[in-house]
């Protein structure tokens, strides 16, 4: 199981990084690919909207965990969210480097005047201290912390469809999409979380059911939510 | 340029010619023209019904042309702002194919001495072509250098005799879903409106297009007839033109009615005021690569000695 284990998690790598290698190639000119007119905006948005589109993929983890009743979409949550980290980190360097050609001081009044850049901008900033403890260790080391950092992303992911709908000049359908994906993913977590809340709550006056006292918290602690 | 079977527009990679060559050739062609003319006694090229596909005949006016490097007829083709097809950059090329630009009819309507719908052979007819190479500046803070080839809209205008009460002009792109898909989604207010004060409409810098690069223009570029206005952002640009209205009252214009806290009648380029959510204060020149820095937009986009005084006195902040 183990060889099926790491041969998968290599093919999802693998296609998470095609995005970024069409991109490439697509800026290098390779094989006949162009990024069009454009190619800092093309590179700027693709860039963007992947990274928004792997936030995605985290989030449908757990819903997909409970639909499945396996935990193997657990498995692949880390990886899904580095990538989001990956593509915006991205976008942010096409943003300065390409787009503002360097100019810190016209990316500092942009972040400081422009709504749309500071909550991107601020979203990005959020993501740094949750790829910074993706790692196991840290996962065991902060324990109950981890689990509160990490809800962490879905502020970030209300900021980046937030940040995406207000730079759109006038055709909103696209981000409207986006927040509705989000909305049913963020919704299902709180009925989810007002079931158990209420399971607890049933639960409680009985009080000597032992499997709801340790299979719950159990639960929690190993399947933490974001 | 062919249209295949589905209607859309097919360029095969030997019809694009390079800049360099195309530029070279044009100048010996406007030679010939101007040879041409000179034998026929005239001052001007003599003027015909341009054809519908195909290469035009035109002057090079150069006095009223930038020395920049023009964009490659590629990059001016496929990435164009027409929302009647699509709101994505590629949507156009990819959907214009299928327009009908003839017949073509336009309107002429208002305060006017004469008015009535006017075919387009007629719109045409009386105007020599010209070529000039004008910086295109979008309120998205892109811009590209463009080889039109048209006519000055104030010698159209002159035409139908506009009376005092025509303080502005009022232009209408078709209206017809069936042929533009994009009008099947509320995005904007269909038909397309824009508008310009009279003496912006007579400046010699305003004109009508009808081609590109020599050649008729292409459907996703405004065809068969559409505005260019030098020193205002794209959008007062108005493509596909079916109706002209001479009005006494500022026409309510689509980006300035979907939009009027950032987008403004006047619409002039201009690096002191800010669009409401991005900088105007440079702009990215397309065509330069990946590594092209932005360079500093100006204002009326470069064409403030010819234009400035149109608005001498106005606050610019306020009548943006």
């Amino acid at each position: 199981m183990l060889w099926l284990r790491r041969a998968l998690k290599t093919v999802v790598f693998l296609v998470c990084l095609v995005p970024a290698l069409r991109l490439a190639a697509g800026a290098a000119g390779l094989g006949g690919m162009s990024l069009g007119a454009d190619p800092v905006a093309a590179l700027l948005h693709g860039c963007g909207r992947w990274g928004l589109n792997f936030l995605m993929f985290t989030l449908c983890v757990t819903p997909l965990k409970d639909l499945s009743g396996s935990l193997w979409p657990l498995r692949f949550r880390r990886m899904l969210g580095l990538f989001a980290f990956f593509y915006l980190v991205l976008h942010l360097a096409v943003y300065i480097l390409l787009d503002q050609s360097g100019r810190l001081g016209a990316v500092w009044q942009d972040i400081v005047k422009r709504p749309y850049i500071t909550i991107g901008m601020l979203a990005l900033l959020l993501m740094v201290p949750l790829a910074a403890t993706s790692t196991a260790r840290a996962m065991r080391r902060m324990g109950r912390r981890w689990t509160a950092l990490h809800r962490l992303i879905y502020v970030i992911a209300i900021l980046g469809v937030w940040h995406f709908w207000w730079q759109v000049k006038r055709d909103i359908r696209e981000p409207v999409l986006y927040a509705a994906g989000l909305a049913v993913l963020l919704g299902y977590r709180m009925l989810k979380r007002r079931r158990q809340t209420a399971r607890v709550s049933a639960a409680r006056p009985a009080a000597r059911d032992p499997t709801a006292a340790t299979i719950v918290p159990s639960l929690a602690s190993r399947c933490t939510d974001p | 340029m062919r249209k295949t079977d589905t209607g859309q527009t097919d360029i095969h990679p030997s019809e694009i010619t390079p800049a360099e060559v195309y530029f070279s050739r044009r100048a010996l062609m406007a030679g010939a023209l101007g040879l041409a003319a000179a034998q026929a006694g005239g001052l001007r090229p003599a003027s015909a019904t341009p054809p519908a596909s195909g290469l035009l005949p035109f002057t090079f006016d150069r006095r009223d042309s930038v020395a920049e490097a023009p964009n490659t007829f590629e990059d001016i083709s496929t990435y164009n702002n027409y929302y009647e097809f699509g709101t994505d950059k590629s949507d156009p090329a990819k959907y214009a194919g299928g327009l009908r630009t003839r017949p073509w009819n336009v309107t002429i309507g208002g305060a006017a001495e004469i008015t009535g719908t006017v075919p387009l052979e007629d719109i045409l007819k009386p105007h020599p072509l010209q070529e000039r190479i004008y910086r295109f500046r979008c309120v998205e803070a892109w811009s590209m250098v463009v080889p039109w080839v048209g006519f000055p809209l104030g010698d159209l205008l002159r035409r139908f005799k506009p009376t005092a009460n025509a303080k502005y002009v009022e232009f209408k792109t078709l209206y017809d879903p069936a042929q533009m898909p994009g009008q099947k989604v509320p995005v904007l207010s269909w038909p397309y409106v824009e508008g310009l004060r009279m003496d912006e409409a007579m400046h010699p810098l305003t004109l009508l297009v009808v081609g590109l690069y020599g050649k008729v223009l292409p459907n996703q570029n405004g065809a068969p007839l559409r505005l260019i206005v030098p020193w205002k952002y794209g959008f007062k640009s108005i493509k596909a033109i079916v109706g002209i209205r001479f009005t006494e009252t500022q026409p309510a214009t689509t980006w300035a009615g979907a939009a009027p806290n950032e987008y403004g009648f006047y619409a002039n380029v201009n690096p002191a005021v800010d669009h409401p959510r991005w900088s105007q204060a440079t702009e990215r020149r397309l065509g330069g690569g990946l590594f092209a820095p932005r360079i500093p937009t100006l204002p009326f986009n470069g064409y403030g000695p010819q234009v400035a005084a149109l608005y001498r006195g106005m606050d610019l902040r306020k009548y943006f």
